[in-house]
């Protein structure tokens, strides 16, 4: 029947679709490298800014053009608030949030992650062109959410 | 033997006292909706960078309208929606009536849970959203609100599986009719889907809310309600899709193409549905990369069934086109009854589907996922599905349902028509709009008006939210008007005699392995264990809970 065949042939198509999409999506992460944050360490959100690293937020060189970034999120800032590192350094962002979820999202990058209690997050990023990004919390963390924001300088 | 396909072709009329508890418990879903979009407006307005919010009478802010939209838009509407639609297909495809005392009691149960959560929102009790992320605290009449909800949907599966057993008492060997059938796993999906967050919920968030428990595990009950949380816009989307299969080939006189493929569809959203949650948190810290990846694969996989109803929906639409004498590969769509409001409402719903859809599947693509996750682009692909696909549907089936519930014809039919176009121009405005600033990183869930950072390029996209959005209300305010003046004076005896159901191209096997099909407590064990292959590694190496955050009330 034509039906039949029609429909055989067009879940046919859309199945290869499909697979073609997840094997870009392999290439993405075993050939480019692009990784999701996973996990990473735990920590007691309660006592976090007395505990490493936290208890030095900030940014520190760890290794020839390698460097991290500790980050705690709480309401309704970043800590600290401006973030500075060289263009083309291989930047490690570390977070965590001392008080509710927040986000932490540097626009137009794919620095994209959550900062939930007791987790502490990581995704690592190389800024290639000299700017000022905003960071931004994207989870609603409550009455002052949309004022809670920071910067990252590439320069 | 019975022949019984698609609905027993007898007539059949619910008794009265049924037919009213099934339209209070709609009524409180379209009620739920226009309540809802008068903030939708305030959040789209925001995004263009008007704030309307100060014209609310006893609003306090931004976030607790911006709860009150969600919980309302999405969890109220929808389920009130399904808990009145999925019964009556039931009853109406096995001519059997329902158990009345289940009827008003899934109603009340529905009722009392909306006054308790309307309580806990409208004092400003409960701006948490309607994800619910703990450690931000609500009062506990919201979580138990929405668990009674909850509850209210499983009542009304009991219902449909005690009508449909009755009939199968008197049918042993008859299949059974495919209307019924995938009415039920719609319904037995979102059961085995709900289980996760009503744990979450009672397990967790309820007690620690009445202060039994001081701390509570933000990961974990994170986890839960995407565990639940993926396949709820299932439950959301399947009943559409009962209305696309069965019901809306009639109402533009076409046919079913295929019985066992309509079976099969709905049963690979009962398998898939469900493991997909984690791709919601591609983002998060403690969930170990490898099962992010399980997910995806799988959510790639739930993407299949809705693809081959692609081709089935448009095949029955195109039978009934050229039935009307519609000629040429496009001229059938021509001969469409575009004069119907029902079904106009619906194929607007299909067309910004196609959207939903594709914007979907970069959701779940794994790594491009963080360019736009807690972007405006979420908001853009989700009204797209849950804010078109789903509320369309849901309003064209309302231009015949509540005639026939209530026994009055629609009135207003030109101006039902306009609700339903000026909707769908409207949602694809502000989607794109949502879409291209979130690609800008214009975040979601952000009061816009007073956010102490900006960015030129999302202006462009936060205007064409705000005109897209004002479209959208119009919209809703003129189906609600259609509506609210068909139950009050529509002229009575001008109902339809009966609901549109279809008659399929072939009717089903009654022997063969397709029969199989029917034994949905096969198909349910296979769900659990794909559940287990994919939730069960997770929680053996996070549990136990780790119980560290108290309650934050910070709104």
């Amino acid at each position: 029947m034509k039906v039949a065949t029609t429909e055989k042939a067009f879940l046919l198509v859309g199945g290869i679709a499909l697979v073609g999409c997840m094997l870009a999506l392999t290439w993405g992460t075993l050939a480019m490298g692009i990784h999701l944050p996973g996990r990473v360490a735990e920590v007691d959100p309660q006592t976090v800014r007395a505990t490493p690293p936290f208890d030095r937020p900030g940014v520190r060189q760890v290794g020839p053009n390698r460097y991290e970034a500790v980050v705690i999120g709480q309401a309704w800032a970043f800590i600290p608030s401006e973030i500075r590192v060289p263009v083309g350094a291989e930047v490690t962002f570390i977070g965590t949030t001392a008080d509710v979820i927040h986000g932490f999202h540097i626009e137009t990058t794919r620095v994209n992650m959550m900062l939930i209690p007791g987790q502490v997050s990581r995704t690592t990023y190389r800024f290639e062109r000299p700017g000022e990004y905003a960071l931004i919390c994207h989870e609603y963390c409550g009455l002052g959410h949309h004022t809670m924001f920071g910067k990252v300088i590439a320069e | 033997m019975s022949t019984a396909t698609v609905f027993d072709p007898a007539g059949y009329d619910l008794p009265e006292t049924q037919k009213r508890g099934l339209r209070w418990t709609v009524y409180i879903g379209y009620i739920a909706l226009t309540a809802g979009i008068f903030h939708g407006l305030a959040n789209a307005l925001s995004y263009a960078n008007i704030n309307i919010l100060p014209y609310f009478p006893g609003l306090r802010g931004y976030y607790q309208g911006l709860t009150a939209h969600g919980v309302a838009n999405v969890l109220i509407f929808t389920f009130a929606f399904t808990n009145g639609f999925l019964p009556l297909m039931t009853s109406r495809a096995v001519s059997r009536p329902l158990v009345t005392g289940l009827v008003y009691a899934a109603f009340g149960l529905l009722l009392a849970g909306n006054l308790l959560v309307i309580y806990a929102v409208v004092t400003n009790r409960a701006s948490v959203l309607y994800t619910s992320y703990a450690p931000l605290q609500a009062h506990w009449t919201y979580y138990l609100g929405l668990v009674l909800v909850v509850v209210s949907t499983w009542v009304a599966l009991l219902n449909m599986l005690i009508t449909n057993r009755r009939w199968r008492n008197d049918h042993p060997e008859g299949r059974t009719p495919l209307l019924a059938f995938i009415s039920i796993v719609s319904y037995v999906m979102w059961f085995l889907a709900s289980l996760p967050i009503a744990t979450s919920f009672l397990g967790f968030l309820l007690p620690w809310s009445l202060g039994i428990a001081k701390e509570t595990d933000p990961l974990l009950v994170r986890t839960l309600f995407w565990f639940t949380g993926h396949a709820v816009v299932y439950a959301w989307l399947l009943p559409a899709y009962v209305s696309w299969y069965a019901l809306l080939p009639h109402q533009v006189g076409g046919r079913i193409v295929s019985d066992t493929l309509t079976r099969a569809v709905f049963l690979l959203f009962l398998l898939l549905s469900i493991p997909t949650g984690f791709h919601h948190q591609y983002t998060d810290p403690g969930i170990p990369e490898g099962m992010k990846v399980v997910h995806a694969v799988l959510t790639f996989g739930v993407f299949y069934p809705s693809l081959a109803t692609a081709f089935s929906v448009v095949a029955a639409l195109e039978i009934g086109g050229r039935r009307r004498g519609g000629r040429g590969l496009f001229g059938w769509i021509r001969k469409l009854p575009w004069s119907d409001p029902s079904v106009v409402a619906q194929l607007l719903a299909m067309a910004t589907f196609v959207l939903g859809g594709v914007t979907g599947l970069i959701n779940a693509s794994y790594t491009m996922n963080q360019v736009i996750h807690n972007t405006t682009w979420v908001p853009g692909h989700f009204h797209m599905t849950v804010g078109s696909a789903v509320t369309l549907t849901y309003i064209g089936v309302a231009y015949w349902m509540v005639p026939y519930l209530t026994g009055r014809g629609l009135c207003g039919r030109r101006l039902a028509l306009a609700s339903s176009w000026i909707y769908a121009i409207g949602v694809l405005i502000m989607a794109r709009g949502l879409i291209s600033a979130g690609l800008e990183g214009l975040p979601r869930r952000l009061f816009r008006v007073e956010a102490t950072y900006t960015n030129p390029e999302w202006n462009l996209g936060g205007v064409l939210t705000g005109i897209g959005g004002s479209m959208m209300f119009l919209g809703i305010l003129a189906f609600f008007l259609v509506i609210w003046v068909t139950i009050f004076t529509g002229p009575r005896g001008k109902q339809p005699a009966d609901i549109p159901v279809s008659h399929t191209l072939t009717a089903p096997a009654l022997t063969g392995w397709t029969t199989k099909l029917d034994r949905v407590g096969i198909w349910v064990v296979l769900t659990l264990v794909l559940i287990v292959i994919a939730y069960l590694p997770f929680f053996v190496m996070y549990l136990p809970p780790r119980f560290i955050s108290p309650g934050f009330r910070l709104y």
